[in-house]
């Protein structure tokens, strides 16, 4: 492999990456405060590449693109209040598998509404725009998905760590019942959590998309697995943790591709995830948490 | 009391023989009845794999996904040793047959046997990577896994022995019923007795609270690996068996929907109860077809009820899924098994406690 | 003397910087009963979590019937983080897990009752039994040892009837009155024929009455079954009627051992104690 080739894998393994990032925000930080694997997560971000399809029929790209945002954050939330808030007090087995339970549903009514059949992304203007760096040459979504993630890193790292609201979502990470007692409206922490998750997701998928060109039902169950894979090698509960591991495992599969080992690199995804948690259960940047006896 | 466990056998064997002169019945005429014997085709196989899957996870307490996966291993190693020799030219027409493979070719049973064992070894494998991690984690790891074996079946490198992509044909189907039916009896009672000995007693220790079932000596991770082992081979033999009732396979027929499907049928029935998990699998998959009218078009004299059409079935049956989980949350027979005292008890309404041998649970 | 048990040679445990047990050595004698007692958070049950295979000791060593059974010495990033008295670290590492160290004949009960709570009084006991199976695990899948099985369901029934726990059987475990559960944990423990059996704080959460049949209790249970005791307490009443030897625990560091009466008299243990004598005096 040349380095111009060797390079250009990276760039667009970063850029898978950086999608892949967005959506694993949307894991850890639900898994740091409900203890609960977002299974659904992965049919929300599906479901965004839907709303894309359907809001580009009728709206241009601006009205277009907070329209699928709005929609993905209400999905979110009402995924939320429906099949999670009631089994706030049930094991946790029970809540995960009522997120089984929708991811399920979310597949079964987007084959319902939209058919089997996979279904043409609409392009963004300016976005598909090829670009030439030397001798890399790429177009713009590429280059533009691993800026626009450190970007929305960087302002929810600012909010987690500077406003009020960030500190209940640490508040309630750390200790979700003391942090109760303290007075914090945990509901509303929640479906702040939520908000944020799925605008991530919404984003990550239309930068996902854009670049795949087309949704089917189908197609959130696994990225959303490579997802909370990257969420936990980046270390559960850590947000540059989680853009960290998705950018190994964009860069990681993008090789795995390129190397002809393609079948192959999903495998890999979960081989890589069974090795983190076997030699360091709490990932890169993850905390430790110690069980009494 | 003698009078009592001698209806319970009569009742027993009453209902066992009703059911078999029903299923005699419907072979009469395959052809009128191939929609129900279907149905109860496809319920045996499936309560196998439920029944298996609540071994794990309702009486070991390991939430495991993997069970797509290793029904995939015994389906797809029955296909390959049960496919007659002179069709395997033309369903292998990429790329060959493995030479080896090729001359291999046994009847159903022991192909199905080995299929379980493949699943059971490759869990032994596994399970000694991932058992030790907890709950969620093991299932997203399971479930990859599973979705690992998938891409392997698939992969061309694999072309010679799964026919990659292009999935298995003419595999042999089941002559008659009574095969899976019978073979599903004889697995579920294996796995009854197993349940009910004192490994069982320890699988629902280490459910209930591992710390304490380590300090009574019960070794986690044997215990954990010889359930995990030993769902999977049953995991397996229900894969075999699908194979044999669907005639053809591709690494599709495992996504993880399938898996899912298992889920709800467990879930359905009741974490931690047999009987619930086969009446699970009857439920789910007649469910399914009873639910077939929402994918045809409805018209109420000429006006077409809107959302009725190819799906809907599916939608339906998702939400009601949901609502099981949310407000029915333990399942019809939560951790209770079927005993014909429930139904006396049903009937007279009796408050009186029935007298529990000291067996804890009941035997009959 | 009569043959030693159990023996905690130099033990320190230490979690991450905070040092748990510091450098406590002990040991108990065949047919004592000996009490370790202290403040809360004293380090007491982190010594039975290192005697039972819980936890690994950082440093130190225990043996049990003379034997080694566990022994460490700072490793990894303990090695710098060390903060033990004692810095002669042992040279051999042996670890076992719980279920091996029960195999050895140690068993215990805990101090927040862990029970298999929803397997029946019945079964709690039973499944004890499990590591003491002789069927191979074909025989027993099949029920092919119903021998055995029926031995084991008959020695159940004679442990549950000691503690009087024959009538509830086949109650599940968590509806048991928190008395009972104490009870039932020790049936449970002594499935596993153990010849030392710890208890955890066992008269945590009983009344004065109840607290005074477990006493009697304690003492039949060791004729019976020829036991050594090892025991955490709180219930000073209890403690000093019973107990052979005790040892106090201070901050993880052993700042007393002596016979009840020495250990009512000591000084340090008043001062680690303020006002336990008052309570001895009360109960």
């Amino acid at each position: 492999m040349s380095l111009v080739t060797i390079l250009q894998h990276t760039l667009t393994g970063v850029s898978l990456g950086g999608a892949y990032a967005l959506i694993a925000i949307g894991y850890t930080m639900v898994y740091g405060i409900l203890r609960l694997i977002n299974f659904a997560h992965g049919e929300l971000f599906m479901m965004a590449g839907y709303f894309m399809i359907f809001a580009m029929a009728s709206f241009p790209w601006y009205l277009s693109v907070p329209i699928v945002i709005i929609g993905t954050i209400v999905l979110g939330v009402v995924i939320e209040e429906l099949a999670y808030k009631p089994l706030r007090s049930a094991p946790r087995t029970s809540i995960m598998i009522s997120a089984i339970g929708v991811s399920y549903l979310l597949q079964n009514l987007a084959t319902y509404l939209f058919t089997a059949l996979p279904r043409g992304y609409p392009e963004l203007p300016y976005l598909k725009k090829v670009f030439q760096i030397g001798d890399l040459s790429s177009s713009l979504v590429t280059f533009l998905t691993p800026v626009i993630t450190i970007v929305l890193v960087f302002l929810l790292m600012q909010m987690i760590n500077q406003t009020k609201i960030g500190m209940a979502i640490r508040a309630v990470a750390k200790d979700f019942e003391t942090s109760q007692l303290m007075g914090i409206q945990i509901n509303n922490v929640i479906i702040f959590t939520f908000v944020i998750g799925s605008f991530l997701a919404a984003i990550g998928s239309i930068l996902y998309f854009t670049d795949r060109m087309s949704v089917n039902p189908f197609s959130g169950s696994l990225p959303g697995l490579k997802c909370f894979v990257a969420a936990v090698l980046g270390g559960i509960g850590s947000i540059p943790g989680a853009m960290v591991g998705g950018f190994i495992l964009g860069v990681g599969e993008t090789f795995m591709v390129a190397l002809g080992f393609s079948t192959f690199s999903d495998a890999f995804t979960f081989l890589l995830l069974v090795a983190m948690l076997l030699f360091k259960p709490t990932g890169l940047f993850g905390e430790k948490i110690a069980e009494k006896v | 009391m003698d009078k009592k466990k001698l209806l319970k056998i009569i009742l027993t064997a009453l209902v066992t023989a009703a059911f078999l002169f029903l299923l005699f019945y419907y072979e009469q005429d395959k052809r009128k009845n191939g929609h129900a014997l279907s149905i109860l085709e496809r319920s045996a196989i499936y309560a196998v794999v439920a029944v298996a899957m609540n071994m794990l996870t309702g009486f070991t307490g390991l939430f495991s996904l993997g069970q797509a996966g290793f029904m995939a291993l015994g389906a797809y190693t029955v296909g390959i040793l049960t496919i007659p020799l002179e069709a395997r030219q033309n369903i292998y027409y990429i790329s060959g047959m493995n030479e080896t493979l090729a001359s291999w070719h046994m009847p159903f049973i022991p192909a199905m046997i080995i299929g379980g064992l493949v699943a059971a070894v490759s869990a032994a494998l596994i399970g000694a990577l991932i058992l030790k991690l907890k709950s969620d984690y093991l299932a997203i790891a399971t479930l990859g896994f599973s979705e690992v074996i998938r891409a392997i079946i698939a992969s061309p490198q694999f072309d010679r022995i799964t026919n990659g992509s292009y999935g298995l044909k003419k595999i042999p189907r089941f002559d008659t019923i009574f095969i899976p039916v019978i073979i599903s009896a004889i697995c579920i009672l294996l796995m009854v007795l197993l349940i009910r000995s004192s490994y069982g007693r320890a699988f629902k220790a280490i459910r209930e609270d591992e710390t304490a079932a380590e300090a009574m000596g019960i070794n986690l991770f044997k215990h954990k690996e010889l359930s995990f082992v030993i769902s999977s081979f049953f995991t397996g033999i229900a894969g075999g068996m699908l194979a044999g009732y669907m005639g053809s396979i591709d690494s599709g027929t495992f996504r993880i929907t399938l898996t899912y499907d298992i889920l709800l049928i467990v879930v359905l029935g009741g974490l931690g109860s047999v009987t619930g998990s086969i009446l699970g699998s009857f439920l789910v998959t007649a469910g399914r077809e009873w639910l077939r009218f929402f994918d045809e078009p409805l018209f109420i004299g000429s006006w077409q009820v809107p959302l009725f059409r190819t799906g809907f079935r599916m939608v339906v049956f998702s939400l009601l899924l949901m609502l099981v989980v949310l407000f029915y949350r333990r399942g019809i027979m939560g951790d209770r098994e079927f005993s014909w005292d429930m139904i006396f008890r049903f009937f007279t309404k009796r408050r009186k406690k029935v007298e529990i041998s000291s067996q804890g649970g009941s035997h009959d | 003397m009569t043959k030693e048990v159990l023996r905690l040679d130099h033990c320190t445990m230490q979690f991450g910087g905070v040092v748990a047990v510091d450098d406590l050595s002990m040991d108990i004698h065949e047919h004592e009963i000996v009490a370790l007692i202290g403040p809360n958070g004293a380090g007491k049950t982190t010594a039975f979590n290192f005697v039972t295979g819980v936890y690994e000791p950082t440093n130190g060593a225990v043996y049990f019937n003379e034997e080694l059974i566990v022994s460490n010495r700072p490793q990894g990033k303990m090695k710098k983080l060390y903060n033990g008295t004692n810095r002669d670290f042992r040279k051999e590492v042996v670890s076992r897990t719980p279920d091996q160290i029960t195999k050895l004949g140690i068993a215990r009960t805990f101090q927040n009752i862990r029970l298999f709570k929803n397997l029946t009084v019945f079964d709690n006991v039973l499944t004890a039994m499990h590591m003491h199976l002789k069927a191979n695990f074909f025989s027993s899948a099949l029920h092919l040892n119903q021998h055995e099985e029926r031995a084991m369901r008959e020695k159940t029934v004679e442990l549950l009837r000691m503690q009087d726990l024959l009538d509830v059987r086949n109650e599940i475990a968590s509806s048991l009155p928190y008395g009972q559960q104490r009870h039932l944990e020790i049936a449970r423990a002594l499935a596993t024929k153990p010849t030392l059996l710890l208890l955890d704080e066992p008269a945590a959460g009983m009344n004065p009455q109840e607290t005074d049949e477990l006493a009697d209790f304690i003492v039949k249970t060791k004729e019976t079954f020829d036991l050594t005791i090892f025991l955490i307490e709180h219930h000073m009443t209890l403690v000093m009627d019973i107990s052979d030897r005790i040892y106090v625990l201070d901050f993880g560091k052993r700042i007393a051992h002596g016979t009840p009466d020495e250990i009512q008299n000591n000084d340090e243990v008043i001062k680690a104690y303020l006002g336990v004598e008052l309570d001895v005096e009360n109960q």
